[in-house]
């Protein structure tokens, strides 16, 4: 019998849990001679402000063990663009479109958020506050309670689409900006975004990267975004979107179990497109395996009775 | 034709230095769409350090007697953990080859003559563009520099095909002492008729200076660059470079769907 891999966010039904994560996907167009984009849950486009913008200068990425620091900066078509040139291509393949919003101001967010509104194509709107690689905006809305809301509560008011804020990792408390943004009438929470981080090239003892600090993402931060998530889901009531590192069905499987309805994979799209096919399978199997007809029946599944001491 | 990812085995791996060596890869069905100047983003099975996928020339599409691609091979260096692995890489391997990718080179026919320009393991995208210039019965020539005569690879390769040598090393170990754009310019500049396209790839500051003689010289020049790549199909925006194209302000392209080849009149270099 075909499992069930949908789940829901809010009013929003998604086919299965996998999405593609803004920054790692382009405007999905770029991948549409490989991958089927309608028969992903949903796909996340690169973060857009009103205005066009240039990024950093390269180098922009650097690896490092099990993951890699990226300072891209946000280069991007803007909004207008994005809505003329990619949304109606998007609209074509089937594709549910998330659209990840920037903003230098909390009036730039709403701009944004009205213009995409206003737009046919749609399906949610996820709100960057959280980016760490600009100096204006994002991240200084994602680590103040007050700002979070603030951005949240704003965008709210302008749009009847899903408003979901993004959230960082670079904070000492994240459940508290999930209940900040539950509060200010989110209907879900992404989670987490990159971890604020640095490499040093010591031969010629530079950095690695043009920004200097860059964003942590991959493997290498998937056990504290589980907990993050994990963490938050006791915290809140509206579904949680969980990334970071997720590389395959496994992966998917533990952050659903920490409470997540959905996921993003980003890092892992660079290393394998094809990911998605594979990651689906994946959670097919385990169903098959586990006799469970519906993937959302694992939700928030986790079970906390401690392991068996396990003895040789 | 989309490009496919194969899980190819290697076939063979051809030391030809101490840093560098060609594998054969059992990547048939990339090979047979191969444009020259694409690339393949490739990635040993069992990498456990890194995570991505490193970009790599097509070097040569190996056929067998019919003309049947059977194989890619790609020029490999020494520079990293990827490159050191691939260069240890041993027959019966599997190296996941993700390709072709990216804009190829645009081949001119005859009267135009063409004129290829390669630095170091910048030879790389010019076995299968002499092959499909050859084919075309286009005149060419092969500037080639690197460290030293024992870093001149497959020469023969080329003279087969009848393209002219001009060979340059930084110790004058063989031809010309210094860089290969020294002769590359003189030789522009005792052109007398016709056209000559220029093709160039190796280290960033020998592409500029490519550019530039073509400039100076009034002929076109294409460039293949490597920036540090993601992901290889523009989604993850890590390889931009600059270029101006018109009266439009110099904005920020990703190499990976834009080039590996660009204008290179068009490149705003660093």
């Amino acid at each position: 019998m075909a499992k069930d891999l949908s789940v829901r966010i809010g009013s929003l039904e998604l086919p299965n849990p996998l999405i593609a994560a803004s920054g790692c996907f382009g405007y999905g167009l770029e991948y549409d001679e490989i991958v089927d984009l309608s028969a992903l849950g949903g796909v996340c486009v690169k973060g857009l402000f009103m205005t066009e913008r240039e990024g950093h200068p390269p180098p922009r990425i650097v690896e490092t063990p099990a993951g890699m620091i990226n300072a891209i900066g946000l280069q991007g078509i803007g909004v207008h663009r994005f809505v003329k040139e990619k949304l109606p291509l998007l609209r074509e393949r089937g594709a549910r479109v998330f659209v990840n919003v920037c903003g230098t101001t909390v009036d730039e967010y709403v701009e944004v958020s009205k213009v995409l509104s206003q737009a046919e194509g749609v399906s949610a709107l996820e709100l960057n506050i959280s980016c760490p690689n600009i100096k204006e905006g994002g991240i200084q809305f994602g680590c103040s309670l007050v700002g979070t809301g603030a951005v949240v509560s704003a965008v709210r008011k302008a749009t009847h689409l899903p408003v979901i804020p993004k959230l960082t990792p670079n904070v000492t408390d994240v459940p508290s900006f999930a209940r900040a943004a539950e509060d200010a009438g989110a209907d879900a929470v992404s989670l987490v975004n990159t971890f604020l981080a640095m490499a040093i090239d010591v031969e010629t003892r530079r950095p690695t990267i043009t920004n200097v600090l860059g964003g942590l993402s991959g493997p290498a931060i998937r056990p504290i975004a589980v907990r993050m998530v994990w963490e938050c889901a006791q915290e809140v009531k509206i579904p949680i979107i969980g990334m970071g590192g997720i590389t395959n069905a496994r992966d998917t499987l533990e952050f659903m179990l920490a409470g997540a309805t959905a996921v993003q994979i980003g890092t892992a799209n660079f290393a394998d497109p094809f990911v998605w096919s594979k990651v689906l399978a994946g959670l097919e199997d385990y169903l098959e395996r586990h006799r469970i007809d519906r993937l959302s029946d694992l939700i928030g599944a986790f079970d906390p009775t401690p392991p068996k001491a396990v003895h040789a | 034709m989309p490009p496919i990812d194969v899980d190819a085995t290697v076939i063979a791996n051809r030391r030809l230095s101490r840093d560098y060596n060609v594998l054969t890869l059992s990547a048939a069905e990339v090979g047979a769409r191969t444009r020259a100047g694409q690339f393949v983003m490739v990635r040993p099975a069992g990498m456990t350090e890194t995570l991505l996928r490193r970009p790599f020339s097509i070097f040569e599409v190996v056929r067998d007697g019919h003309g049947t691609p059977t194989a890619i091979t790609i020029l490999n260096k020494r520079a990293g953990r990827t490159t050191n692995r691939l260069y240890e890489a041993e027959p019966g391997e599997h190296i996941a080859c993700l390709g072709p990718l990216g804009r190829p080179f645009t081949p001119v026919a005859a009267p135009t003559e063409a004129v290829m320009v390669a630095g170091g393991v910048g030879l790389a995208p010019f076995a299968t563009l002499a092959e499909a210039l050859a084919g075309a019965g286009t005149p060419s020539t092969l500037f080639y520099g690197a460290r030293s005569g024992q870093e001149l690879f497959h020469l023969d390769f080329f003279e087969r095909l009848g393209v002219t040598l001009v060979l340059a090393t930084e110790d004058g170990s063989r031809g010309e002492r210094g860089r290969v754009t020294q002769p590359l310019d003189r030789a522009l500049a005792a052109r007398t008729r016709g056209s000559t396209m220029i093709y160039a790839c190796g280290p960033e500051p020998m592409l500029a200076a490519v550019a530039e003689v073509a400039g100076r010289h009034g002929q076109p020049c294409e460039v293949s660059v490597e920036r540090t790549m993601g992901c290889g199909l523009g989604g993850c925006y890590s390889c931009v470079i600059k270029v101006k194209h018109g009266a439009e302000p110099a904005h920020f392209v990703r190499s990976c769907i834009s080039g590996p080849v660009f204008d290179g009149a068009e490149i705003v270099w660093d």
